[in-house]
């Protein structure tokens, strides 16, 4: 039920305390917390782009989707930009649900269609140089599991 | 129209958004990236593979017969590596 794009770092904590507060219906919470990894070449930092507005949208409209196939009662993402370093939190995906089995399969369906469908670049910092990070097939089979999938703007013929 | 390019498309293009007024034949969104490839060397290698480029209109994917106004906002990225 909501939806954060944010340059500064979150408490992972405070926010899923947040997720279930007061709801005495919620019966699991489950989240995912992606992070800046350090690459082959040591320690390399990265910088997070992102299409203001576009991603909102998308991120609201994924979630949209999740609630469509779930029962769920709450959802979070919290996904940052800006320039972070290895061990920084990059993105927060939450769900809670009276049963496990929903908390875990729906937050598993924000994180693959949020890596295939938000719009954020990573760049990357190497001893060559700056370097954008390409998109990996794995991440479209992981997200083409939860199928039917909505178009991804690929103008391909 | 305005454009709006992100990730290596901005940086091999040079441009991070632009209004522009394309010729009368572009009327989606395959003929615009079509009609971006001939604009100079820097689009012509942003563009040069359609199979790489991504594009939102007014904010939503759009595939490549999503017809296009004067007053759009479109949106030409690489595929996306967040998360």
């Amino acid at each position: 039920m909501a939806v954060r794009v944010q340059r500064e770092d979150f408490d992972v904590g405070a926010e899923l305390a947040a997720l279930s507060e007061g709801n005495h219906g919620v019966g699991g919470v489950t989240s995912f917390v992606g992070l800046v990894r350090e690459m082959g070449g040591g320690p390399s930092a990265m910088t997070l782009e992102h299409y203001p507005g576009m991603t909102e949208r998308q991120l609201a409209e994924i979630e949209a989707e999740a609630r469509r196939r779930w029962p769920l009662q709450a959802t979070l993402i919290v996904h940052r930009y800006g320039r972070l370093e290895p061990g920084d939190r990059i993105v927060l995906v939450a769900t809670a649900s009276a049963h496990r089995q929903a908390a875990f399969e729906s937050c598993h369906f924000l994180i693959d269609w949020l890596k295939t469908r938000a719009p954020f670049w990573k760049l990357e910092e190497t001893s060559e140089g700056a370097r954008w990070v390409e998109a990996k097939e794995d991440d479209d089979a992981a997200a083409a599991r939860w199928a039917p999938r909505p178009p991804t703007g690929d103008v391909s013929p | 129209m305005k454009l709006l390019y992100f990730a290596w498309l901005r940086t091999k293009t040079g441009i991070t958004q632009e209004e522009v007024a394309p010729p009368e034949h572009v009327r989606d969104v395959a003929s615009l990236v079509e009609w971006l490839r001939t604009r100079g060397p820097g689009f012509a290698d942003a563009f040069g593979n359609a199979a790489v480029v991504r594009v939102a209109v007014n904010q939503e994917y759009a595939r490549p017969d999503h017809p296009l106004r004067a007053g759009d906002e479109v949106a030409l990225f690489p595929p996306v590596t967040g998360g």
